[in-house]
């Protein structure tokens, strides 16, 4: 019996020949991402070790993004805790480059790593054809410590996509739609393996954006091969594989689902449940007070793009506070370079350093009782972006940017045309 | 032998996130302790004061979805919440509930069938008992139990290491 991408994965990271779902095994951790939502905590728990050690410091990767720059004297002292003890034991730290998923793409992940961070999107990675599962900070610590965890290994799903999506439409309306068919927790304790001709169309932004969300369906991981899309990215980036793991033909899913991507339409999750999903065409009318085009699921210079070409020429609505938060500073300057943080401003939009910023709702942009916000974030759960009763619709950078010009939810092929 | 306890129940529904179970922006407090009065504020603010050391919260699938925040299991056990029964759980607050010694025990047929306030009595990795009815219920792997006996990995981690 063949093995599937996530099962290749952990075989190799255990030094075993083969695995099965259900096997408990321990692995040898290539990252450990640790980010200022929960590093001082960890930090808390090795400083009271008897004999506190880290592994192999060169796996440690922290990254200020959740709460940048500091907002109190509460948050100013956590930072502190965290770029001190990074600095006296010579951890790689990033501090005001972006969100933390979005670096480790961007410097870090490498295709067949297996990777631990303790944040729950770190299922992002497979994009790049790696492991990427998030753990809490007592796991963290293990790993630090010992340069070990144990996984159980996970049944695998597999989505093959066929064609390619219409115009107007994206990878966040592709995954949307997957976590509303399969639900909250669909793929629990599960890896979701996609493949398929349609792969081939899809951008490695459109594939972060994929594998970022299936934690919403409750997955360990998500994965894709590393094919020549993820390996240009690679080589343009000046790094090589570690190994790239091909699914075997005959490998065992507990469940494949055929998606036809020619059939996905724009989508709206609606509050408060990210498998909420709906045509966005369900929604349209809802008054809407804030808009956001962030995060390490849609602040990439494609979903900026996208956010710009419908701006130009258009005004945010008076009624709307439209933020707009590149993922890495790195895209912070290109959009720069390219004109699209002229537009943004010149539109009424504020451009905000890059961060988690309303995502978490936390920092910047937190919204207030009865308010409602339409975001490119990763969740909408109750209170999620602010008070106990708010409102979050989760949407494309085009619904989103389309939405804060009309002051309520909207499609960009229903924008007034503009006269030229 | 397996450990069994009586308890006071508390129902809750299906996907109660992490962040029901500790909004973000009480993160920020200094310690566990003080973000307790707060634990399950979205959906009841008042449930945090009404919990006693000692309850159990009985809820449905796919509990503690969302973020890997080890606070919200943290809050749970320093509110004295014996034991977590739910539907099923999700997977990383699965880890970080054991990893902080937190009893969870999945029994998807307990959820629709009890309210605030029953009384149930569980044995551990055996059966849970209720007005009359039973339901059985799992046994976790000794290694597990050992690491939620013990109060958490780390404690566990030293005791095995005789520093405790």
């Amino acid at each position: 019996m063949g093995m599937t991408l996530a099962e290749k994965i952990i075989a190799s990271a255990a030094g075993v020949e083969s695995v099965r779902p259900g096997d408990i095994h321990t692995v040898e951790l290539d990252y450990l991402m640790s980010n200022d939502g929960t590093t001082h905590l960890t930090i808390d728990m090795y400083n009271k070790l008897a004999h506190p050690h880290i592994a192999d410091v060169s796996k440690l990767v922290w990254i200020v993004d959740h709460n940048l720059p500091s907002d109190s004297v509460k948050t100013a002292a956590s930072h502190k805790k965290m770029r001190d003890f990074a600095k006296q034991n010579g951890i790689a730290f990033y501090e005001g480059k972006g969100v933390c998923h979005q670096i480790m793409m961007e410097h870090h992940v490498r295709p067949g790593q297996l990777i631990f961070g303790a944040d729950s999107h770190t299922c992002a990675y497979g994009a790049l054809g790696a492991f990427g599962t998030g753990v809490g900070c007592t796991d963290y610590l293990y790993a630090m410590v010992t340069g070990k965890s144990w996984v159980l290994v996970p049944e695998s799903l597999r989505f093959n996509l066929t064609g390619r999506l219409n115009p107007g439409v994206t990878a966040r309306d592709l995954i949307l739609t997957i976590i509303g068919r399969i639900g909250a927790n669909g793929a629990n304790y599960k890896a979701m393996e996609f493949g398929g001709e349609g792969l081939k169309t899809l951008t490695m932004s459109d594939r972060i954006a994929i594998c970022n969300l299936c934690v919403e369906a409750g997955a360990k991981t998500a994965l894709m091969e590393a094919d020549e899309v993820a390996l240009d990215y690679l080589a343009q980036r000046g790094r090589a594989p570690k190994h790239v793991f091909h699914a075997d033909p005959d490998a065992a899913y507990a469940e494949t689902y055929e998606i036809d991507m020619t059939e996905i339409v724009p989508v709206v999750a609606k509050p408060h449940f990210v498998d909420q999903v709906v045509p966005a065409s369900q929604c349209l009318g809802t008054r809407i007070d804030e808009a956001f085009l962030g995060s390490c699921n849609n602040g990439r210079m494609e979903d900026l793009r996208a956010g710009a070409a419908i701006l130009k020429g258009r005004k945010v609505a008076d009624s709307v506070r439209f933020l707009v938060v590149p993922a890495s500073g790195e895209i912070y300057r290109q959009a720069l370079e390219e004109g699209l943080l002229k537009i943004f401003m010149e539109s009424g939009a504020i451009v905000m350093n890059a961060n988690c910023s309303v995502c978490w709702g936390s920092c910047q942009g937190v919204i207030g009782e009865g308010e409602t916000l339409i975001s490119t974030g990763t969740r909408n759960f109750k209170g999620r972006a602010g008070h106990p009763n708010s409102f979050v619709y989760l949407a494309s950078a085009e619904t989103v940017t389309a939405s804060a010009v009309a002051g309520e939810i909207t499609t960009a092929d229903r924008l007034p045309k503009l006269e030229d | 032998m397996a450990e069994t306890f009586t308890a006071r129940i508390w129902a809750l529904g299906d996907d109660i996130d992490t962040d029901i179970v500790i909004p973000t922006e009480y993160l920020a407090l200094k310690t566990v302790q003080d973000m307790t009065p707060y634990a399950f504020s979205p959906l009841r603010p008042e449930l945090a004061a009404q919990i006693q050391p000692g309850d159990v919260i009985v809820a449905g699938k796919n509990f503690g979805c969302g973020s890997s925040r080890e606070q919200a299991p943290e809050v749970i056990k320093a509110l004295g919440v014996k034991a977590v029964i739910a539907g099923s759980f999700a997977r990383i607050f699965y880890r970080n509930a054991i990893n902080n010694g937190l009893l969870l025990i999945e029994c998807p047929a307990l959820c629709t069938d009890v309210q605030d306030g029953d009384e149930i009595t569980v044995e551990v990795g055996k059966s849970i008992t209720v007005g009359g009815r039973t339901y059985p219920i799992g046994a976790l792997p000794e290694n597990l139990l050992d690491i939620i006996n013990a109060g958490g990995l780390v404690k566990a981690m030293r005791k095995r290491n005789g520093l405790d």
